[in-house]
């Protein structure tokens, strides 16, 4: 067991090395349970709870997302992971059946209150899918619509560059920006969703396994360009794979499936101790591999 | 036992192969063919110093026109329009009309035309010692400029073609918003409840019901209720004795656009459905509102589903002839239809008109104007696929 986690452990720091960003595991593996300042907190779940009609999809989830830092979900499928993504920024909503209870604070205010707007919400949380799903328009305007439609004021060429830097995209796109963004390979377009929700200047970028359909090498690009977001922006990510969770984020919350096959969270704490001093069993049993 | 299946269905593809020839062969065979022809004079005598009548000038046109009609008509004719502002056509067709006279006695078939000529001409020279055999080709550019007029070697088709475009246009700018905007509404906006469904499962009964069913309503709504409106008196045009107390285009096109309702209504939703839901999510992800969403990415992506249904929807409008016969279609009008407030007929009503008649010679011009209905139908079709092509190319 003892071999296993050092074992792990190990991969993690030759992985986050070999990306070029030496991540300080230290800080990962730091004191946990200090509770973050209000300032520090990018969002705060409580008592969150998700019904699909008569189905309890998540049950009480309470989780503090904290601001400029990379936050995975993770947990087997079907526990509730992508609920949860969805309900930080009500895009459950869409779903028909869809009734959420509990609240979802975001800068200081409840994202379900009866006064805010979904539309709002989800200009200021912004989200990447599983499947990349560029517009099938122009590559500039894959980009250029959102700000648009948000009232955006300037320069709309400038906004698509430095949109598109940021999402380390624009060396490979510059020269074709009227081509559609579905000409693009699958990494690409996927870096296009990223430019894209950017581009709205969201506050919370959320990102439902951004790299499940992309080879490693696109998977690798996507990770490192999480990292230098993160400077700027609180990432939350779901993933199934638990090596990328090792990778690129700094805290990491454990779901699994609890009564009635409700989704619950059973573990959060920074990414390093859950992957090496898990305190629940299931999550020792999970991230080493022997469950799920 | 696949290959049993295979024979049926290739049986089944070739019977409607069979059926779809034979119906084209019947059609073409009515609209070209040889006919007797007898004339008052003879042209060939009306030739002067050997040039045939059809290259003389304006002049000797008139001249012969004047030796061979009584000095009254002729003047009437000249205080109408005098001769010498005339042109040389119009002189001429004045001579064929007033001077030659040309009647058809006997028409023949093309298949007969082609396969039985020496009977034919034997049966000519028997019975129509006067006549002279000439080929007709009953569809021509001419049939299609030409009025609606009570003899069918005059009559053409202008007037009707000119009729159906103007309803079919009135159809499309009634149904086309109203059916796509019900079906945004039924798929983007309203959720799935009971209502819904409710209203789902009548608008595809709709879809079913007998067009002069819908020739009915359309009497009873817009030409009896909404007479006022549809006969143009609220603008003006009331007083117009051309005016057809509400039996007018607009009527008709309304009356065709209820009719194709449900069919784009239908049509749209299935192509508002296909989109895929990963866009709206995008779209919505970036804080789109919902009618941002439909606007900029559902409807863009739909539209080339739409258009094909519309096209169908169309096709359909524009071969009605029932709806159109309640409504009040006039059948026989040799004045061109000038806006939505005027008295009308449309291709299938001058087609049934024709049919109807006892002369063989209309059965003829009917065939030609069936040709020319099919090529309209094709026209607006190919136009509508390529249009559609265009938003499918661009991304």
């Amino acid at each position: 067991m003892e071999e296993r986690l050092v074992e792990l452990r190990d991969r993690v720091v030759s992985l986050a090395t070999r990306e070029g960003n030496v991540i300080a595991l230290e800080h990962r593996e730091s004191k946990p349970g200090a509770e973050p300042g209000p300032e520090e907190l990018a969002l705060l779940s409580r008592g969150l709870r998700v019904y699909y009609g008569e189905f309890l999809a998540i049950r009480d989830v309470s989780l503090s997302i904290r601001r400029r830092k990379i936050t995975a979900i993770i947990g087997p499928s079907g526990c509730g992971k992508t609920t949860l993504l969805r309900s930080f920024n009500r895009m459950n909503e869409l779903v028909p059946t869809a009734r959420t209870e509990g609240e979802v604070i975001f800068q200081g205010e409840n994202i379900y209150a009866e006064q805010v707007d979904a539309v709002e919400v989800r200009r200021r949380i912004g989200m990447v899918f599983q499947k990349p799903n560029p517009f099938p328009k122009s590559i500039y305007e894959n980009i250029a619509w959102g700000a648009r439609i948000n009232g955006f004021q300037g320069s709309l060429d400038g906004l698509v560059e430095e949109s598109l830097r940021r999402a380390a995209l624009w060396d490979e796109v510059s020269d074709k920006l009227d081509q559609s963004g579905l000409s693009l390979s699958g990494g690409q377009q996927q870096r296009l969703c990223i430019a894209r929700a950017i581009a709205v200047r969201p506050e919370v970028i959320l990102m439902d396994e951004p790299c499940s359909s992309l080879d490693p090498v696109a998977t690798f690009r996507i990770e490192e360009l999480m990292r230098q977001l993160a400077s700027d922006y609180t990432i939350v990510i779901v993933t199934h794979n638990m090596q990328q969770a090792a990778r690129v984020s700094d805290f990491t919350a454990m779901m699994m499936l609890g009564e009635q096959r409700a989704g619950e969270m059973i573990e959060f704490d920074h990414t390093g101790s859950i992957f090496t001093r898990p305190k629940d069993k299931r999550t020792e049993d999970y991230v080493t591999g022997r469950f799920g | 036992m696949g290959a049993r299946w295979r024979v049926i269905f290739q049986v089944s593809t070739i019977f409607g192969i069979v059926v779809l020839t034979a119906l084209l062969f019947n059609i073409l065979n009515q609209s070209f063919g040889l006919a007797a022809v007898e004339f008052a004079i003879e042209p060939a005598s009306l030739a002067q110093n050997g040039v045939p009548l059809e290259e003389l000038n304006r002049d000797q046109l008139t001249a012969i026109f004047q030796a061979n009609v009584s000095p009254g008509l002729y003047r009437r004719y000249d205080s109408e329009r005098p001769f010498a502002e005339r042109t040389r056509v119009e002189v001429y067709e004045l001579v064929m009309e007033r001077v030659v006279e040309p009647t058809v006695v006997k028409t023949w078939s093309l298949y007969d035309t082609l396969l039985k000529r020496p009977a034919i001409e034997a049966e000519q020279a028997e019975k129509y010692p006067g006549a002279r055999l000439q080929f007709f080709s009953w569809l021509s550019p001419e049939f299609v400029v030409k009025p609606q007029s009570s003899e069918p070697l005059r009559a053409g088709v202008r007037t009707a073609i000119l009729g159906s475009l103007w309803t079919i246009a009135i159809t499309i700018v009634f149904a086309f918003p109203i059916g796509v905007g019900a079906a945004i509404c039924l798929e983007e906006y309203a959720g799935d409840t009971g209502l819904n469904r409710l209203i789902q499962t009548n608008i595809n009964n709709l879809a079913g019901v007998p067009s002069i069913i819908y020739g009915i309503l359309g009497l009873a709504i817009f030409v009896r209720g909404l007479e006022p409106l549809t006969s143009g008196e609220v603008f003006g045009y009331g007083e117009d004795s051309t005016t057809a107390n509400g039996r007018t285009i607009l009527s008709a096109g309304l009356t065709l656009g209820l009719l194709i309702l449900p069919l784009i209504i239908i049509n749209a939703r299935e192509a508002i459905r296909a989109v895929p839901a990963s866009l709206r999510r995008a779209s919505f992800g970036l804080g789109a509102t919902r009618w941002q969403t439909v606007w900029s990415h559902v409807l863009p992506s739909a539209i080339p589903g739409i258009l094909t249904g519309t096209i169908l929807a169309i096709s359909r409008a524009i071969g009605e002839t029932a709806p159109l016969v309640v409504v009040g279609a006039s059948t026989f009008v040799t004045f061109d239809p000038d806006g939505p407030f005027s008295k009308f007929t449309t291709l299938p009503i001058q087609i049934y008109q024709w049919t109807a008649r006892p002369q063989a010679e209309f059965r003829n011009i009917a065939a030609a104007a069936i040709l020319v209905l099919l090529l309209l139908l094709l026209t607006l079709n190919a136009g509508a696929v390529v249009l559609r092509n265009r938003y499918r190319i661009r991304f």
